[in-house]
C-alpha cells in the first residue's frame, strides 16, 4: 500500500532539469530585453512632451484620430471613421512607442526576447508537467510546486495577451526578472522533493481551488506591474505638464512606456476581469474547508489573508467606480491589496502557522 | 502647486463636458451622488415652548438624515470597506481563542503585560469583538441603504426609454459622421431597425435615434450586494442553529446521536438541543492508517480511513462506508467528520484472587506526530486487595507504536505506524477521587490520595510491556496484562449547520451577478439624420460608455459600417463636416 514508491524518480529528476533550462533560457531572454531596451534609448521620440506641452498644457483637449477597422471589408471606399475623445480630465498623450522605442535593432531583440520567453515558458511548463506525472497528482502540494507553476501561469498570461495583440510587450522585462526571481526562491530555498500528498490535501477540490488561486494570483501579479509603472509614468507626465524637466533616464525609459491613461486601464480591466474568479476561488475554498476540517471559515491565517485581498480588491473596485478616487489612490489600494496576496501567498505560509501549512513548507 | 492647478482645470473641463452633455450621460449608472447637507438643520426658532421642540424635531431628523446620508455615501462605503480588511489583520497575527485555545494560553503566559490590554482590545477574539462586528454591521447597513434606493432608481430607469440626443454629438467619446444621399427619414428608420435588431433599447426622439444596451451591468451588480447579505444573513443563522460535538469511538464501539453521548458539545443560541438532534447512529468498525515508510516525509499520513456502520433515523437499515479526511458522511441533515485518531491498548486487570475484573480498551491521547500516547487505566470498582479489602487501582500509561529499544535512550515513538508497540505503566492505589462528584480528566490520574506499589527496591514500581506480557503487582496485589491485539480510535466531529443552501445559492449569484456588473458594459449610441443646407442628409453617430470600453469605439465602427451600407456616403469629400449643428 505505499503509494510512494510508484514515486517515480526519474521523472522528478527530468522536471528539476526541465526547470533549471528554463531558468537559463529565461536568462537569455532576460538579456534580450535589456538589449531592446538599450537600443531603443537611442532613439528620441519625445511624443508625451510634445503632445503635453504643444496646445498649452493638460487641458489642450487634441482629438486623435483612430481609424478602427470593422469586419475586413475593404469594398467599401470611403468608410466613416471613428473619432475617439478621452474622458474629460485625463491627459490627451499618446502610448509610448514600447521598449524598442520604433528602432529596427531594438524591435529585433525585441521580438528576440518574445521568442526566447516563449521557448523557457515551453520548457517550465514541461517541467510542471514532468513533476506532477512524478507524483501522479496535481503538482500544487508544496511551496516549490506553487512557485514554478505560479510563474509558468504568469509567462502564459502574458503571452496569451501577446497573442490576442494586445500592446504588453512593455511589461516583458519586469515579468522576466520577476520570474526569475521566483524560480530562483523555488530552486534554493522552497525546494522539496517529490513525494504524496497529506490525506487533506488529497481532494478533487485541490484541482479547482488551487489552480484558480494559482491563476488568479498571476493575472494580479501581471495587474500589479501596470499599476507600478502607471505611478511612475504618471509622475513623469504630470511633472512634464507641470513643465519640468524628468531627467534624461527617466525620460528616456518612462517616454517608451504606454500612456498613464493606458497602463491604468490595463491594470484595472486585468484586475476587474479576474476578481469574479477570485471569488469562486475563496467560495470554493470554503466549500473544501467544511468538508476537510468539518468547518467552511475558521479564520484560519489563510483564510483570513485570502478575504483581506478580497475585500481589499473589492475596495479598489469600488474606488474606481466612484468620482474622487481614481488615479493615483486607487492605484495605491490596487498594490496594498496585491501586497495582501503576495503575503497570503509566501508570509502567512512562512511565518504564520495555521491549518495550510503543507508538507516541508 | 502647479499640480493641483491642472487637476482643478481638468475637473472644471470634466464638468463643463457633463454639462454639455447633460441629460445624455445622466443615470448611465444607479451610483449615488455624493451630496453635503451643510449646516444647522433647525433653522430659525420660534419663541416658546412650540417653537423649541419644532425646532430641535428639525434639527435631530436633519442630523438623523445627514448621519443616514453619510452612511450611505459611496465613500463611507469605500471606508468602511478598507476599514474590514485592516480589522481583519490582527486575527492572523494575534492567536485566537476560536482557532487554537491552547495558543492563547501559551502567548498569555508569555507575555503577562501585554495579554491583558489585548483582552480589552478584544485581540484574542477579533472576529467577534465588538469593534470588529461595528465595522461589518455599519458595512451592511449601509449596503442595505445603498441598495434600497439603487434598486428604485433601477427599476425606474428600465421603465423610461433612453434619453436624447445631446447637442453636440462631437463631445461624445466616440463619434462618426458621413454625408448621403438617403434620406432622414430612412436613415433614422434603419438605424433603429438595426439597433433593435442587435437588442438594444432604442427609439426615436426628435431628429435622432436614442439608444441603450447592457442594463444587466446594473442588474448583476445590485444581485451581487444582495447576494452579500443573503450570504451574511444565512452565515449568522446557521450559527445560531448549529451544533458541534465531539466523539472519541474505540474500534468496536458505536455512537448514537443523542446529547448524552457527546463528549463535548457545542450549539447556537437557537438550537433546541431536545428536538433539533437527527436520529441516526454509527459504529467504528475499523480505523486504517498506513504512513509514509522512507524519505524526508517519513511518518506523513498516505491513508486515513475509519470503516463504519451507519443506520438512518431510530431503526434504519444498516449501511457500511468508510469516513476519510475530505468525505465526511452525511446522514439526515448531519455531517460525520474524521477529524482524529490514537491507538487504545487492550488491557486485562486481575486482583488479588486473581479473579478478572477489568478488561477492555483504553484509549490513550497522542502527544506527538508520531503518537507516542499518554493517558490513565482506572480500576474502580470490584477491586480487592490480597486481604479481600476493597481498593482502587491507577496506572499511568505511556505507549509508543513504534518503540526505538531498549537502551536507545527514549521512550517516544519512531514512527506512527504499529511496527513495535511497548506500553510502559507505573502502578497506584488508593482513591481514585472520582466518588468526590466532580468531573475527571479520564487521561490524567489524580495522585493526591494514592499510593505507588513499591519494586523490591524499595523504588516505583514500574514496567515496559510487550504484548502478551504481565505486570505483576507486588505482594500478591494482582496483575495487569497488556494484551495482544491493540486496537485504534477516532474522534469524530457530528455537525449540524443549516443555512449552507442558501448560501451556497447566495455565493452563486454573487459570482454571476459580479461576472454580469464586471463584464457587461452599459452604453449609449446615438443617431442623428438631418438634412444640411445642401440637401445632402448629414449622419451623425455617438457612443458614450459609462467607464473604461475600448470596445465602444469597436462597437461604433461596426454599426457605423452597418448603417453606412444602407446609407451611402455622398461622393462629396469636398469639406470634411464636424457636428452640423456646431
Ligand atoms: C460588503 C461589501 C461590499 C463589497 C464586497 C462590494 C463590492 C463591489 C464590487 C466588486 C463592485 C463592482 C465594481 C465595479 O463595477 O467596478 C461594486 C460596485 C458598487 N458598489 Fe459595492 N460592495 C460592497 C458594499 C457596498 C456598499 C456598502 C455600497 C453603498 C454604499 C456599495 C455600492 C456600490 C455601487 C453603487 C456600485 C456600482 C458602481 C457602478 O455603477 O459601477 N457597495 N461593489
Amino acid at each position: 500500500m505505499n503509494l510512494a514508491a510508484a514515486t517515480n524518480e526519474n521523472l522528478a529528476n527530468i522536471s528539476n532539469v526541465l526547470i533549471y533550462s528554463s531558468m537559463a533560457v529565461y536568462t537569455l531572454a532576460f538579456f534580450a530585453h535589456i538589449a531592446e531596451w538599450v537600443f531603443g534609448s537611442r532613439s528620441k521620440v519625445g511624443r508625451t512632451a510634445a503632445a503635453l506641452t504643444a496646445e498649452g498644457g493638460a487641458t489642450a483637449k487634441s482629438a486623435p484620430e483612430v481609424t478602427v477597422r470593422s469586419g475586413g471589408s475593404t469594398a467599401v471606399l470611403d468608410k466613416p471613421k471613428i473619432i475617439t475623445r478621452s474622458a474629460a480630465g485625463t491627459r490627451d498623450v499618446p502610448d509610448g512607442p514600447g521598449a524598442a522605442g520604433g528602432t529596427e535593432k531594438g524591435d529585433l531583440y525585441g521580438r528576440i526576447a518574445v521568442s526566447l520567453t516563449t521557448l523557457a515558458f515551453l520548457v517550465q511548463a514541461g517541467g510542471v508537467v514532468a513533476r506532477a506525472l512524478s507524483v501522479q497528482r496535481a503538482p500544487w502540494g508544496n511551496m516549490y510546486e506553487f512557485s514554478i507553476t505560479f510563474s509558468t501561469v504568469v509567462v502564459g498570461v502574458y503571452l496569451a495577451f501577446l497573442a490576442a495583440k494586445k500592446n504588453v510587450r512593455w511589461a516583458g522585462l519586469p515579468l522576466v526578472t520577476t520570474v526569475l526571481l521566483d524560480l530562483g526562491i523555488a530552486t534554493t530555498w522552497l525546494y522539496t522533493d517529490s513525494d504524496q500528498l497529506v490525506p487533506a490535501l488529497d481532494s478533487y477540490w485541490l484541482w479547482i481551488h488551487v489552480s484558480t488561486a494559482i491563476f488568479c494570483g498571476a493575472v494580479f501579479y501581471l495587474g500589479a506591474v501596470g499599476t507600478v509603472l502607471y505611478l511612475f509614468r504618471d509622475g513623469y507626465e504630470a511633472n512634464l505638464a507641470r513643465g519640468g524637466k524628468p531627467g534624461a533616464f527617466a525620460s528616456s525609459v518612462l517616454e517608451r512606456l504606454p500612456s498613464a491613461a493606458s497602463l491604468d486601464k490595463f491594470a484595472y480591466r486585468v484586475n476587474a476581469a479576474v476578481f469574479p474568479l477570485w471569488t469562486f476561488t475563496i467560495i470554493a475554498g470554503a466549500i473544501w474547508a467544511g468538508d476537510a476540517w468539518g468547518r467552511y471559515w475558521g479564520w484560519d491565517p489563510k483564510e483570513v489573508w485570502s478575504f483581506i485581498t478580497w475585500v481589499a480588491y473589492a475596495c479598489y473596485l469600488h474606488a474606481r467606480a466612484t468620482a474622487g478616487w481614481k488615479g493615483r489612490k486607487a492605484a495605491y489600494l490596487a498594490l496594498f491589496a496585491f501586497g495582501c496576496w503576495l503575503w497570503n501567498y509566501y508570509g502567512v505560509n512562512i511565518f504564520l502557522s495555521g491549518k495550510h501549512s503543507y508538507a516541508g513548507v | 502647486m502647479s499640480k493641483t492647478e491642472t487637476t482643478d482645470e481638468a475637473a472644471a473641463a470634466a464638468e463643463t463636458d457633463e454639462q454639455e452633455l447633460g441629460e445624455a450621460g445622466a443615470q448611465l449608472s444607479t451610483a449615488p451622488q455624493e451630496r453635503a447637507v451643510p449646516g444647522s438643520f433647525g433653522g430659525v426658532m420660534q419663541p416658546g415652548a412650540a417653537g423649541r421642540i419644532a425646532w430641535a424635531w428639525r434639527e435631530t431628523t436633519g442630523w438623523a438624515r445627514w448621519f443616514w446620508r453619510q452612511l450611505t455615501s459611496m465613500r463611507v462605503a469605500l471606508i468602511l470597506l478598507f476599514l474590514l480588511s485592516l480589522g481583519a489583520i490582527p486575527g492572523s497575527l494575534v492567536p485566537q481563542t476560536g482557532v487554537d485555545e491552547t495558543k492563547v494560553d501559551e502567548f498569555r503566559r508569555a507575555h503577562e503585560t501585554l495579554a491583558p490590554i489585548y483582552d480589552d482590545l478584544g485581540l484574542f477574539n477579533v472576529y467577534s469583538s465588538v469593534w470588529f462586528s461595528a465595522i461589518y454591521i455599519l458595512l451592511f447597513v449601509s449596503l442595505i441603504g445603498c441598495i434600497v434606493p439603487r434598486t428604485w432608481q433601477f427599476v425606474g430607469q428600465l421603465r423610461s426609454r433612453p434619453p436624447g440626443a445631446p447637442g453636440r454629438l462631437t463631445r461624445l467619446p466616440a463619434y462618426t459622421t458621413w454625408r448621403t444621399e438617403t434620406d432622414p427619414e430612412q436613415v433614422r428608420e434603419a438605424a433603429l431597425a438595426m439597433l433593435k435588431q442587435r437588442r438594444f433599447r432604442s427609439h426615436i426622439a426628435g431628429d435622432a435615434v436614442a439608444a441603450e444596451k447592457g442594463y444587466l451591468r446594473e442588474a448583476g451588480n445590485l444581485i451581487f450586494h444582495i447576494a452579500l447579505i443573503v450570504m451574511l444573513v444565512s452565515f449568522a443563522t446557521g450559527q445560531l442553529f448549529k451544533s458541534e460535538g465531539g466523539k472519541l469511538i474505540v474500534e468496536g464501539g458505536g455512537f448514537a446521536n443523542t446529547l448524552t453521548q457527546y463528549d463535548d458539545f457545542k450549539s447556537g443560541s437557537l438550537f433546541d438541543r431536545d428536538h433539533d438532534l437527527a436520529p441516526f447512529s454509527f459504529k467504528l468498525d475499523k480505523f486504517v492508517g498506513t504512513y509514509e515508510r522512507s524519505g524526508p516525509q517519513r511518518g506523513t499520513p498516505r491513508t486515513y480511513e475509519a470503516h463504519v456502520t451507519y443506520a438512518e433515523g431510530a431503526d434504519g437499515a444498516e449501511k457500511k462506508t468508510k469516513i476519510e479526511v475530505n468525505r465526511p458522511l452525511e446522514v439526515d441533515g448531519s455531517k460525520v467528520y474524521l477529524i482524529g485518531h490514537g491507538y487504545a491498548p487492550v488491557v486485562t486487570v486481575r486482583d488479588g484472587r486473581g479473579e478478572e475484573i477489568f478488561k477492555g480498551a483504553v484509549p490513550l491521547l497522542p502527544m506527538d506526530s508520531n503518537v507516542t500516547s499518554s493517558g490513565a487505566i482506572k480500576v474502580m470498582d470490584g477491586y480487592r486487595d490480597k486481604d479481600g479489602k476493597k481498593d482502587q487501582l491507577g496506572f499511568q500509561a505511556f505507549f509508543v507504536p513504534t518503540f526505538a529499544g531498549a537502551g536507545k535512550g527514549t521512550m517516544l515513538s519512531q514512527y506512527p505506524g504499529l511496527d513495535f508497540p511497548v506500553l510502559a505503566l507505573n502502578a497506584f492505589h488508593g482513591s481514585l477521587g472520582v466518588n468526590a462528584g466532580l468531573p475527571q480528566n479520564v487521561y490524567q490520574l489524580d495522585k493526591r490520595k494514592m499510593k505507588a506499589f513499591k519494586d523490591a527496591q524499595g523504588a516505583d514500581l514500574k514496567q515496559r510491556l510487550l504484548p502478551g506480557e504481565t505486570m505483576k503487582l507486588p505482594g500478591g496485589a494482582g496483575s495487569i496484562t497488556f494484551e495482544k491485539g491493540v486496537k485504534e480510535w477516532a474522534t469524530f466531529q457530528i455537525s449540524q449547520q443549516p443555512g449552507n443552501v442558501p448560501a451556497l445559492v447566495g455565493a452563486i449569484a454573487a459570482i454571476a451577478g459580479l461576472a454580469g456588473s464586471l463584464f457587461i458594459q452599459r452604453r449609449r449610441i446615438w443617431v442623428r439624420a438631418v438634412r444640411g443646407e445642401d440637401g445632402v442628409t448629414v449622419v451623425e453617430m455617438a457612443g458614450l460608455g459609462r467607464s473604461e470600453s475600448s470596445k465602444l469605439p469597436e462597437e461604433l465602427a461596426d454599426l457605423a459600417a452597418t448603417l453606412n451600407s444602407q446609407a451611402p456616403t455622398a461622393p462629396d469629400p469636398a469639406e470634411p463636416v464636424e457636428g452640423v449643428r456646431a
